[in-house]
């Protein structure tokens, strides 16, 4: 069972940080060779998109990860890989909200309004805002553990309405490839908590320990 | 780079402000030699090889006059952008992936069946086509549905011209445009994002209006793959999608044609399809667009014009509620 030192995974850390980061290289560098397709308004949309859901998914991922690998030190990237999801997310709507409306707030709120993809997708970043904000031990310890815990479980909201934007973007052109895949696998993730708890009420005894 | 912008972009140039074909064409040869010789630098040759890109050696060379009654103040869309973002679901669904597959598209010998409620059904080549009305050049605005457009120079004919070649009989209320399906020359027709074919379809009056455009070239040149070669219709007036790509059947009906993204998205996608920016997308405003290429990134969107500005279809539908019949 690996289990890292400290200083090992500082740089465990470090590394997934600079990974986190490429995406947005990616983007700079292109934007620099003017390498961002014909619109490149919509390929930043698109792209700060796909990657806030992946990041979601690598956030959701931890938890069955550690307990499937037995690497309990994992839970330590979490928040990390958490606020960058909210990051990704952050650049996706202000990219909206910039580039393709200008700032005109009653224009994206007309949006917002009529446009149930539009809605969910706001929707699921509202919420985000209350997690981000969240993260730091300060907080944690400000809430309490049992309130910080059950803050951080509208994440289990988010993801399913992340989808939900994605899959309502694809339905018109009934191109729902990518929407399915990402369903089946917050799915997956969603379903493994749903399981596992479900495994731990029928054997472990009424009031036993959580986790 | 900031460019400026007429929001309402309708209006007809006035005979000084069109660059005379030889001028456009000397400015490129001096950029071409300028880049060539030894102060070339770097973005001078960059200049140069997209000339070249607009130029490749298979291109095959496409002249035609320019129709000075069709010309539009906009600047056309620069080549590159106009054949590397596209819609061409035959060759997938990403606007990357036509100008990447469509070299399996063989386009000779291509016929196109001309039938139904006529008195002349005919099957016509390319060169048949190619001869049946003198080509002209046309600059058009291109709205797509999903909020972006172009400006393209075309080359063809009114679709007039065939029209009153195969006589339509009195029956004859609607045309039906229908598209290749080949999965072995189109790899995108193993999705099932579509009924295949594609099929598009006009009124017969939408069909007549000497606007619509029956087109076998682009920008000097015959249609490149991923636009829909070799012969396709362009209605400027409506949403890009209306205007199908490699087509291979024109069929004149009784009755409205089945078209496929109405049948595969209804409440998005109506038949008519008019540039409308009073009539939303579901899930878009279809109030303003975004000019490929040309608006800066810091510009907001122009807004978008009744009939994508071409006002003298209007009365192709006095009396017809156009947010029933979108």
């Amino acid at each position: 069972m690996f289990h890292p030192a400290p200083r090992q995974l500082q740089a465990i850390k470090l590394t997934v940080f600079t990974a986190a980061l490429l995406p947005l290289a990616r983007l700079i560098w292109l934007g620099f060779a003017d390498s961002l397709s014909a619109n490149p308004i919509e390929f930043i949309t698109r792209s700060t998109g796909d990657w806030t859901l992946y990041m979601l998914c690598l956030t959701l991922a931890v938890t069955p990860l550690r307990r499937i690998l037995q690497w309990p030190w994992l839970i330590r990237l979490r928040r990390m890989l958490g606020l960058f999801c909210f990051f990704y997310a952050v650049l996706h709507f202000t990219t909206f909200l910039w580039f393709d409306h200008f700032f005109d707030i009653a224009e994206m709120w007309r949006d917002v309004l009529k446009r149930p993809f539009i809605a969910v997708g706001f929707t699921a970043f509202v919420l985000l805002i209350p997690l981000a904000a969240t993260s730091s031990n300060a907080m944690v310890r400000r809430l309490g553990g049992k309130r910080w815990q059950w803050l951080h479980r509208l994440i289990y909201v988010i993801a399913p309405l992340g989808i939900l934007h994605f899959w309502w973007m694809k339905a018109g052109k009934n191109d729902f490839a990518e929407p399915l895949l990402f369903g089946v696998i917050v799915a997956a993730l969603l379903g493994a908590r749903l399981y596992w708890r479900f495994a731990r009420s029928k054997t472990a005894p009424l009031g036993a320990a959580p986790r | 780079m900031l460019i400026k912008h007429n929001p309402n972009g309708i209006d007809r140039p006035f005979a000084s402000e069109i660059t005379p074909r030889e001028v456009f064409e000397s400015r490129r040869h001096f950029i071409h030699q300028m880049a060539l010789g030894t102060i070339a630098g770097g973005a001078l040759m960059e200049m140069a090889t997209r000339e070249a890109f607009a130029q490749s050696a298979t291109a095959q060379k496409l002249s035609a006059k320019a129709n000075a009654a069709y010309v539009v103040v906009d600047k056309p869309t620069a080549y590159k952008d106009a054949t590397s973002y596209n819609n061409f679901y035959e060759f997938g669904t990403d606007k990357g992936d036509p100008v990447k597959y469509a070299d399996t598209l063989k386009t000779q010998p291509w016929t196109v069946s001309i039938e139904g409620e006529i008195n002349k059904p005919q099957v016509l080549d390319l060169d048949g086509l190619r001869k049946l009305a003198p080509l002209e050049e046309r600059i058009y605005r291109l709205r797509c549905v999903e909020g972006w457009s172009m400006v393209i120079p075309w080359i063809g004919y009114s679709l007039a011209e065939l029209i009153k070649k195969v006589e339509p009989n009195g029956n004859a209320k609607y045309i039906e445009l229908i598209s290749l399906a080949d999965k072995r020359q189109m790899p995108g027709l193993g999705s099932p994002v579509l009924d295949w074919p594609y099929v598009e379809g006009l009124r017969l009056d939408e069909a007549r209006h000497p606007l619509t455009f029956l087109t076998l070239g682009m920008y000097g040149e015959v249609l490149p793959k991923q636009n829909g070669a070799p012969v396709r219709v362009v209605v400027p007036w409506k949403y890009g999608f209306k205007s199908a790509k490699s087509i291979v059947r024109i069929r004149f009906t009784r009755d409205q044609p089945k078209t496929a993204w109405n049948l595969a998205a209804p409440s998005e996608y109506g038949f008519y399809s008019n540039v409308n920016p009073g009539v939303d997308h579901p899930r878009w405003s279809q109030a303003s667009e975004r000019r490929i290429g040309e608006d800066s990134f810091f510009a907001r969107k122009r807004k978008t014009l009744m009939f994508n500005g071409y006002a003298e279809v209007a009365s192709l539908y006095t009396g017809m509620d156009l947010q029933k019949f979108f």
